[in-house]
């Protein structure tokens, strides 16, 4: 299979399509409701679902931490257990572009393969284009994704109350540092990685401390400056944070400064920031603690009545300063 | 992190505000001439830690806010000559010109990279030979060397399709206008780091000499900036103004002189225009004409249709004189935000408008 490229053929439909869909996507991602291939995946599933769809156009396609086959199903399980549901079903098309190496296509789906086995989401249903050279860019990935959430779950950004808690999940920066090493123009070494993950087991282990959490999201583009800004303006709230608290890694800090950035606008793929009740903070940070993803859980603030809509910080001196949201583009094709 | 903690430490940045809580009781207007100390003194919120009776002014010191909106015009329309790839600093992207944007030229087909570096341009030149790539020289004395040593290095290399457009700005002789102009007083100034690091503290010894203005250089981490400001009081209060460096693990009296001798090898003293202050003799740096081969101005035919057209009722000239502040402009945070920018200063990241957009609250 060395050296076997992606032609314009395996998107025409014919036995070249064929094969490539059972062979290189099917096989892998074998499960009961996609191994019958027909033109719909058709199961059951009743409750309260969550339902929500992204694409992925990362840049490149390999970069340290990940690539975009696990970024494509950790990004869509994120925003399924970013309103508590459970990830059952995933979608996945792909548009490649001709000239694609056989064997990179076939590692970006051993990594979809691994994500959604972790996240517990099975890949029913898919498409494959081939477009010309130069129409893409070797390969977007957009997938779809359905979730349940269990019963008294209620998680909004619109929830969060005066005298709530503010907890991140560990450090800002490492996903878009990550890529921004990668970049042309660009590359220096760091040693971080991606922290591309899927948060669902970590969400579950958080509801199972109270299911009273009033927002969760993931700071992914736009970085935690930006979600707080949406979650405080969605609550109608002011949201107060401590820049002492934030946790940046080291290496990100450096690579922050060289480039002149400003970590709180870097983008995460694999963190989150819930807003909770004062008093459930401290058992959920412990939850959050005990699970691989939110080893570096941290509380770093606390929502207000006052300026709703703002987010302002403590500095190091002790001043405080508002923390805006992103303007413009930091950094293009992150995810 | 070694070499920032240190200075970002709270502690040690207590004792310096009680130094200069109990030394300041003169009244003190300071103004910090550079856009990085804007930022900086906005980011960690310095004004809140001095006492009332010290003022703060921010200066001209963004070199792309204190382009001038028909220099912009111009590398806007080479940018848009066929054919040519424009290498910039991501900062001049989003500036408002009279009519267009890089960022719009951009979306319309014009080749525009962003780099980090002059030595990026001179890296896509090499990859391109067959391209005219011209490097955007905006910036003052920080940036001069690196582009005079580009040239250096594409005449070494024999690059025939390298290009400078220079529309670099000297920091004294403006701020000498400025001092004479009489529309502000000022007791100190915050003299800027990275231009000093390259001309040296003793290129502003003339504003204690000849103004009685207390001076010193400072670096762009808060205590730098507290430690300049308790030199600076000092100053005041003992009635003894000096040029201080508050920045000495950078800035030496004498400056870089290698970095001076590139300049000064490449390009040659000529005026310069500044918004919001004019054409001033012996404030800009052009090419030199034995290196006219790189001189994007002699090698290109850029014509401007339009005249100029100024943004109506932005104050952007009248902040950088140091006259007004963001919060006289009644467009600021209203018809002026970084999505929709009326003029300079709310989109470079040395702005004033944009410090005090984003971290003072400005918003509508």
């Amino acid at each position: 299979m060395a050296n076997k490229r992606i032609l314009l053929a395996h998107g025409s439909g014919g036995r070249l399509s064929h094969d490539l869909v059972k062979k290189s996507l099917a096989r892998p991602l074998s499960n009961q409701i996609l191994d019958k291939l027909d033109d719909a995946a058709v199961f059951s599933l009743s409750g309260r679902l969550a339902f929500t769809t992204d694409s992925y156009v990362v840049s490149p396609i390999f970069f340290p931490g990940g690539d975009i086959g696990k970024l494509a199903v950790c990004g869509t399980v994120n925003d399924l257990a970013m309103s508590g549901a459970s990830p059952r079903y995933l979608s996945l098309s792909l548009i490649i572009e001709e000239g694609l190496p056989l064997d990179e296509l076939e590692r970006v789906v051993g990594s979809i393969q691994r994500a959604a086995s972790e996240a517990g989401i099975k890949v029913v249903a898919g498409d494959t284009k081939v477009v010309n050279q130069g129409n893409a860019d070797k390969l977007f990935i957009n997938t779809a994704g359905i979730g349940l959430i269990p019963p008294g779950v209620d998680i909004s950004g619109a929830n969060a109350v005066p005298g709530d808690k503010v907890i991140l999940s560990g450090g800002i920066g490492d996903h878009g540092m990550a890529i921004m090493s990668q970049r042309e123009g660009l590359r220096f070494k760091i040693p971080i990685e991606s922290d591309c993950a899927p948060l669902a087991s970590l969400v579950a282990d958080m509801l199972a401390v109270s299911k009273d959490i009033h927002c969760l999201r993931d700071p992914t583009r736009g970085g935690l400056a930006t979600t707080l800004n949406e979650l405080a303006a969605q609550s109608g709230v002011g949201i107060n944070i401590d820049e002492e608290r934030i946790p940046v890694h080291e290496a990100v800090r450096a690579a922050c400064e060289l480039l002149g950035l400003d970590p709180l606008y870097v983008a995460n793929e694999g963190k989150l920031v819930a807003i909770v009740p004062p008093e459930y903070a401290g058992q959920i940070l412990k939850a959050m603690k005990q699970n691989g993803y939110g080893r570096g859980a941290v509380l770093i603030g606390e929502v207000v009545a006052q300026h709703p809509g703002r987010v302002t910080m403590k500095t190091l001196l002790g001043t405080t300063r508002i923390v805006d949201m992103l303007t413009g583009e930091l950094l293009p094709r992150i995810c | 992190m070694k070499f920032v903690d240190e200075f970002r430490n709270s502690q040690s940045g207590k004792k310096l505000i009680d130094r200069i809580v109990q030394r300041s009781k003169k009244p003190a207007r300071l103004m910090e001439f550079c856009g990085g100390h804007t930022v900086a003194i906005f980011k960690y919120g310095i004004r809140q830690l001095l006492p009332p009776n010290i003022e703060m002014l921010s200066g001209p010191g963004c070199p792309v806010c204190v382009t001038a909106t028909e220099d912009l015009d111009r590398v806007i329309a080479l940018s848009r000559l066929p054919g040519i790839t424009t290498a910039t600093f991501g900062d001049l992207l989003k500036i408002p010109s009279s009519r267009s944007s890089l960022q719009e030229a951009r979306a319309e087909g014009s080749d525009i990279r962003v780099v980090y570096s002059t030595l990026d341009a001179l890296d896509i030149a090499r990859k391109n030979p067959d391209r005219p790539v011209v490097f955007v020289g905006i910036g003052f004395e920080t940036t001069a060397p690196t582009i005079a040593a580009s040239i250096l290095q594409a005449e070494a290399e024999g690059l025939k399709n390298y290009y400078v457009i220079s529309l670099h700005k000297l920091t004294p002789p403006v701020t000498k206008v400025l001092l004479d102009s009489g529309e502000i007083r000022l007791d100190g100034i915050v003299c800027p780091g990275h231009v000093s690091t390259i001309i040296g503290s003793q290129a502003w010894d003339f504003i204690p000499q000849n103004y009685s203005i207390a001076c010193a250089v400072s670096g762009f981490e808060p205590l730098d900036i507290l430690y300049c400001v308790s030199l600076l009081v000092e100053q005041i209060e003992s009635s003894q103004p000096k040029v201080e460096i508050a920045y000495p693990r950078a800035v030496r009296p004498e400056g870089n002189r290698q970095a001076l001798k590139l300049m000064e090898q490449v390009f040659e003293v000529c005026p310069a225009n500044w918004r919001g202050i004019g054409t001033l003799p012996g404030s800009g740096l052009r090419i030199r004409n034995e290196f006219a081969a790189f001189d994007a101005e002699r090698a290109f035919d850029i014509r401007v249709e339009e005249p100029p057209k100024e943004p109506a009722g932005c104050l952007c000239g009248a902040i950088l004189r140091g006259v007004a502040t963001p919060l006289d402009c009644k467009l600021f945070g209203a018809a002026c935000t970084p999505e929709q920018p009326v003029g300079p200063c709310m989109v470079s990241s040395e702005g004033t408008c944009a410090a005090y957009y984003h971290f003072g609250g400005g918003h509508g």
